[in-house]
């Protein structure tokens, strides 16, 4: 097996988050944009209703242009900023977690990260469509979200760490238990600790906040288990010789099967 | 097919070689700078704080950032 180089790892990243995010793109375009649309019509409605101005009237850029070429310049670049962060994560573990290989490795570090920087944070501080929250508090909002993140990385470190601390008293099993169960008991006591947001206004549709932060974790979850398994598969071809791929030499990981 | 004839090699088990640390730090250090710039003008810019005046670019990215989870307005 080639010794990884990092700029090579890194360009795969980016290349990985940017078709990650194409297909992010296309689960936001047609799960998330009609709900987007549904909150806007209740947001005007509810203006026009007290008489009062709306900020989306005056803005410049228009729905049409939001919803395509906007929401696809948001999600392509976040694409390709955490697949090129998920490279620089997946540098750190090659070889560092066990034999596995990097399709493995990958997969490991995708999914670490989607728990750590998704899934903690949305459970307190989940997506919201517009007309819910209050512009007053999207400065204080943003700094909890950002803390979440930050929390979620750390504690997902953590456990990781203790769970390779524990490894050679427990093994391999019991080290992962304890590891995991550290990380869902730190993450509830910070639920617990945390400050809650509840800003939704009065008599806006259950229904329709739930569909949005379920299309909004189905962009995520697309995102990073694209990001995951493509950056796999393009370290696993920078990575294993060609000759070696398929070979019963090469037995890293899930690489029994050859690319 | 006859795989399982030819013996292992031992050597091929030790999975990928580690980059070194200080190989990987200036990597690290400068890209993971950019890439959270990146996903600050994603995320933030015109929304909590500002680095420019308007609202374009909060208007530009105001699906995305709903979408993606970010607390928007």
């Amino acid at each position: 097996m080639n010794s990884p180089s990092v700029r090579a790892l890194l360009v795969r990243g980016m290349l990985a988050g940017l078709a990650a995010g194409v297909l992010a793109f296309l689960v936001s375009y047609v799960l998330g944009e009609p709900r987007v649309e549904d909150a806007i019509a209740l947001e005007e409605a509810a203006a026009h209703a007290s008489g009062g101005g709306h900020h989306h009237e005056a803005a410049p850029v228009g729905r049409a242009l939001q919803a395509t070429a906007g929401l696809g310049t948001g999600v392509l670049l976040y694409g390709v900023a955490l697949g090129g962060l998920t490279a620089l994560a997946l540098c750190f573990a090659l070889g560092r977690v066990g034999r596995f290989g990097p399709r493995a490795t990958a997969a490991f570090v995708a999914g670490g990260a989607f728990a750590a920087v998704t899934l903690v944070p949305f459970f307190k501080y989940p997506a919201n469509p517009p007309a819910v929250g209050d512009p007053a508090t999207a400065g204080r909002r943003t700094a909890l979200y950002l803390l979440m993140i930050v929390l979620g990385l750390l504690l997902t470190a953590a456990a990781v760490l203790l769970g390779r601390r524990l490894a050679p008293r427990l093994g391999g099993w019991y080290a992962s238990v304890a590891g995991g169960g550290f990380l869902v008991t730190a993450v509830a006591v910070a639920y617990a600790v945390l400050p809650g947001v509840d800003e939704v206004p009065a008599g806006f549709p259950a229904t329709l906040i739930w569909q949005f932060r379920l299309s909004s974790l189905a962009i995520q979850a697309t995102l990073w288990a694209g990001i995951g398994l493509l950056l796999g598969e393009l370290a696993h071809r920078h990575l294993v010789p060609e000759r070696a791929a398929g070979s019963p030499a090469d037995r890293s990981g899930s690489s029994a099967v050859a690319a | 097919m006859a795989q399982s004839a030819v013996p292992a090699v031992p050597a091929s088990d030790a999975a990928v070689t580690p980059v070194p640390l200080r190989e990987l730090a200036p990597w690290a250090v400068f890209t993971g700078v950019l890439m959270l710039v990146l996903l600050y003008f994603v995320g933030a810019e015109q929304g909590a704080t500002a680095l420019f005046e308007g609202e374009t670019v909060h208007e530009w990215l105001h699906d995305g950032r709903h979408l993606l989870g970010f607390p928007c307005h």
